[in-house]
C-alpha cells in the first residue's frame, strides 16, 4: 500500500499539522490547476485572443497553503492579483477563471469589466479588488471590524505583494487592525520585485514582516515555496484571531519565475542566471517531490492528475472561447442601484 | 394645548448641526448596521460635536475614535459597507478627504460597477466644508466638484436643518456611496423648523426655495443663504428671484434646473467654490444644451476666486468670500439686463 515506507520526517510534517494525506494531495492538485489555467493564459496571450494577464507563477504554494488553512465557508477574502490559487480554493472553477481570462459576460468576477485575475465573487467570499495594490487591506479590516461589531467570528485574510507593503493604506490598515485586535490575516507574497524594483529598493528593513511588531502583533516569515509552512503559519495566525488575539503579518518568500505581467519583459531588468533560479525553486515540483517520497503519488498517479487537469482547463477554454460577451450597452449597467434591488441588491448577511 | 387623542406632528427649531445629530442618533437607533467613525468622534463627541453623547448611548464598538488616517477610515468603510453594514465615516475636514481619494473613488465609487453589480458600498462620508471661519487653507476648502465627475457616487449638500436631516437619513439609507457635505459655517448659524417625526429628503432632488418672474438662481450651501437676502432686498427694486437650492450636486437634479432656468430666461449660478471647473460649470452646460434659445441674456457665475485656497488674513478672507452684497449686484446687474 501507499505510504508504508514513508520517512519519518515526511509524514510529520502534514499529519502533525492535522492534514489528511488526501487533503494534500487536494492542496497540490489546487496548486496544478493555478499553474495550468496560468500557462493557458500565457499561450492565449502569445496567440493574441487575449490581451493581459498578470501571472501567479511561484506563488501557488504561499496561495493554496493559506487558502486551505481558512474555513472557505465562512471566511472571507481580500486577495490581490496574482492570488489564483486562493480563488481556486475559495470555489473558483477553471470555467470561471477561464471567462475572467477572455472577460466574458459570464465571469462571476466582474461581467468581462476587469482585466483578468482580479478576483471577486461574493458567492465564493471573494471582496472585489482593483488595481491598486494595497487599496484591498483596508477592506479586509473593515470586513474584521463589521464581524466585531455585529458579534460574528470569522477571519479575514487579504494578501498583496512586496511592492504594496510601501503603500500607506497597507501601514493604516494594520495600524487600526492593531489597535482594535481584529481578526485579520496580512499575508505578503513576497517575490522580492515590484515589476522591476528589487526588495533593497523597496525596504529599507530585513524583512516585511518585522514591521509588525511596530503594529504591536506578531510578524512571521516563512518558505512561501512550500505550501505546508504557509498552511501552518496561517493556521495558526486563524487559530489565535479566533481566539481574540489579534492580527498577524506573515511574509510568503516565494519566487516570480515569469514576467510581472503579459506586457512586462522580464529580460531588461534580471539576469538570465536569476530567473533559471527562480524556475528552479518551482513549489509543484518540490511539493510533487515531497507527495511522492511520502508515498502518495507516484509517477503514473501523477500524470493522470496532470492529464485530468489538463482536460478541464481545455474543456474550459472551449467554454470561455465561445461564451457570448456582454451586450455592448450593457458597459452602462451597475453604476447606482436600481429601484427594486436590479443591481444585485443582495447582502451577503444582513 | 396638547391633547393625547390627536394626531400631533411635532416640530422644533433646531440648529444645522443638531439636525445633523439627530439623523444620525435616530438611523444608530432605527438599524443596528448603522455604525460612525472617524477622528474625534467618540469620548470628545466630534470636533463640531455632532457625534456628542453618541459614545455613552451606542457604546464603543459603533461609535468609533479611529486614528488619524484617513485612507483607513474611508477603505475601512468600503470594506465594512461591502460585508452589509452601514458605515457613516466623519472625515473632519473636507480637505483632509484628499489622503483618501484613493478610497473614495477607485474603491467605493467603483465597487459596484467593477464586479458586474455583485458587490455595494452603502456607505456614508460625512464632512464640513467651506469658509469664513478663518480656517485658513485647510480647514476652508470646498472640494464637492472634485468628486462631482465620479459616476458611482452621489454627493449631497444641504443648506437648511431640515434637508440635513432628511438627507443624512437617505444617505444612510441609500444603496450607494454618498458624500455629504455640511457648511461648517451653517452649523450653528442656520436654524430651522423640524419636526420629530422620521422623515427623508430624496437625494437628486432639487428644491424650489422661491418662487421668482425675474431671474433664476441657482445655489447650494452657505451662499444659498446669501442668495435669500439678497433676493429680499431685489424685491425693493422691483425684480423677483426664482431659486433652486440643488440640494444633491451629483447626479444633478436637470429637470428641476432647466424647468427652472426656463421660468425667467436669466439665470446666475452662485457658489463658494471657485469657478474654474466648479459645480456651476456643469449646471451651466446643462442649461446651455437643454433650453439655450429660451435664454434671454448669458449664463452668468459668481464664485470664488480661481486661487488655490482661501487665505486666513481676515481682509484677504472677506476678499475671497461671497456675502449678500456680492450676491445682491450680481443678482441686480442680471435682472437689470
Amino acid at each position: 500500500m501507499m505510504g508504508d515506507n514513508l520517512d519519518l520526517k515526511t509524514e510529520i510534517k502534514h499529519r502533525l499539522l492535522g492534514l489528511s494525506d488526501q487533503q494534500v494531495l487536494d492542496i497540490y492538485r489546487a496548486m496544478v490547476l493555478a499553474r495550468k489555467v496560468d500557462e493557458r493564459m500565457w499561450l492565449l496571450n502569445r496567440a493574441g485572443k487575449i490581451p493581459f494577464l498578470v501571472s501567479c507563477q511561484g506563488h501557488e504554494a504561499a496561495q493554496v497553503g493559506a487558502a486551505y488553512a481558512l474555513n472557505q465557508s465562512n471566511d472571507f477574502l481580500c486577495p490581490y492579483y496574482r492570488d489564483m490559487g486562493m480563488a481556486i480554493v475559495f470555489g473558483m472553477t477553471a470555467k470561471e477563471l477561464m471567462l475572467a481570462a477572455f472577460a466574458k459576460a459570464e465571469d462571476p468576477n466582474s461581467g468581462g469589466r476587469q482585466m483578468p485575475c482580479h478576483y471577486g465573487s461574493k458567492q465564493n467570499r471573494i471582496l472585489s479588488t482593483s488595481s491598486v495594490v494595497a487599496s484591498q487591506v483596508p477592506h479586509a479590516v473593515g470586513i474584521a471590524l463589521s464581524g466585531s461589531i455585529m458579534g460574528e467570528a470569522f477571519v479575514v485574510l487579504t494578501s498583496f505583494g512586496d511592492g504594496a507593503s510601501s503603500q500607506g493604506e497597507f501601514h493604516e490598515a494594520a495600524n487600526f487592525a492593531g489597535i482594535h485586535r481584529l481578526p485579520v490575516i496580512f499575508l505578503c507574497e513576497n517575490n522580492k520585485y515590484a515589476i522591476s524594483v528589487p526588495y533593497n529598493k523597496q525596504v529599507a528593513s530585513e524583512s516585511i514582516a518585522a514591521r509588525a511588531s511596530g503594529y504591536g502583533f506578531p510578524g512571521v516569515v516563512v518558505d512561501g515555496n512550500n505550501p505546508l509552512d504557509v498552511y501552518e503559519a496561517v493556521k495558526e495566525a486563524a487559530d489565535r484571531a479566533r481566539r481574540g488575539g489579534g492580527p498577524t503579518l506573515i511574509e510568503a518568500v516565494v519566487d516570480r519565475p515569469v514576467p510581472h505581467s503579459s506586457d512586462d519583459d522580464d529580460r531588461t531588468y534580471r539576469t538570465s542566471e536569476e530567473i533559471e533560479e527562480a524556475k528552479k525553486n518551482d513549489p509543484i515540483l518540490s511539493f510533487s517531490r515531497y507527495l511522492k517520497e511520502a508515498g502518495l503519488l507516484d509517477e503514473r498517479t501523477e500524470l493522470d492528475m496532470h492529464e485530468r487537469i489538463e482536460h478541464e482547463v481545455d474543456e474550459a477554454t472551449e467554454y470561455a472561447e465561445r461564451a457570448e460577451d456582454a451586450a455592448p450597452e450593457d458597459a452602462l449597467k451597475h453604476v447606482y442601484a436600481l429601484a427594486g434591488g436590479e443591481s444585485g441588491d443582495r447582502h451577503l448577511i444582513y | 394645548m396638547f391633547m393625547p387623542w390627536q394626531e400631533v406632528s411635532l416640530v422644533t427649531v433646531i440648529s444645522f448641526i443638531e439636525a445633523v445629530s439627530q439623523a444620525l442618533r435616530e438611523e444608530m437607533q432605527r438599524d443596528r448596521r448603522v455604525f460612525v467613525l472617524g477622528e474625534d468622534v467618540g469620548v470628545r463627541g466630534g470636533v463640531f460635536r455632532a457625534t456628542k453623547g453618541m459614545l455613552e448611548e451606542f457604546g464603543e464598538k459603533r461609535v468609533i475614535d479611529t486614528p488619524l488616517s484617513e485612507a483607513a477610515i474611508a477603505g475601512i468603510a468600503v470594506g465594512a459597507s461591502a460585508f452589509g453594514l452601514r458605515p457613516v465615516a466623519e472625515i473632519q475636514f473636507a480637505d483632509y478627504m484628499m489622503t483618501a481619494v484613493n478610497q473614495i473613488v477607485n474603491e467605493a465609487a467603483k465597487m459596484r460597477y467593477r464586479s458586474n453589480g455583485d458587490w455595494h458600498c452603502p456607505m456614508v462620508i460625512r464632512a464640513p466644508f467651506g469658509g469664513g471661519v478663518h480656517g485658513s487653507l485647510y480647514h476652508s476648502q470646498s472640494v464637492e466638484a472634485m468628486f462631482c465627475n465620479i459616476p458611482g457616487l452621489k454627493v449631497v449638500v444641504p443648506s437648511t436643518p431640515y434637508d440635513a436631516k432628511g438627507l443624512l437619513k437617505a444617505a444612510i439609507r441609500d444603496e450607494d456611496p454618498v458624500l455629504f457635505f455640511e457648511h461648517k459655517r451653517c452649523y450653528r448659524l442656520i436654524k430651522g423648523e423640524v419636526p420629530d417625526s422620521d422623515y427623508i429628503v430624496p437625494i437628486g432632488k432639487s428644491s424650489i426655495r422661491r418662487e421668482g418672474k425675474h431671474i433664476t438662481v441657482i445655489s447650494y450651501g452657505l451662499s444659498l443663504h446669501f442668495v435669500l437676502e439678497a433676493a429680499t432686498r431685489l424685491e425693493e427694486d422691483g425684480y423677483s428671484a426664482h431659486i433652486v437650492d440643488l440640494r444633491t450636486l451629483y447626479p444633478l437634479d436637470k429637470e428641476t434646473i432647466v424647468t427652472a432656468a426656463r421660468k425667467t430666461g436669466k439665470v446666475l449660478i452662485v457658489h463658494e467654490d471657485n469657478k474654474e471647473g466648479g459645480v456651476g460649470g456643469e449646471v451651466a452646460a446643462v442649461i446651455a444644451e437643454e433650453c439655450f434659445y429660451e435664454l434671454d441674456a448669458p449664463i452668468r457665475r459668481l464664485c470664488g476666486p480661481d486661487v488655490p485656497a482661501m487665505p486666513y488674513n481676515p481682509v484677504m478672507e472677506q476678499f475671497f468670500m461671497l456675502n449678500p452684497d456680492k450676491v445682491y449686484q450680481a443678482m441686480l446687474d442680471l435682472a437689470e439686463l
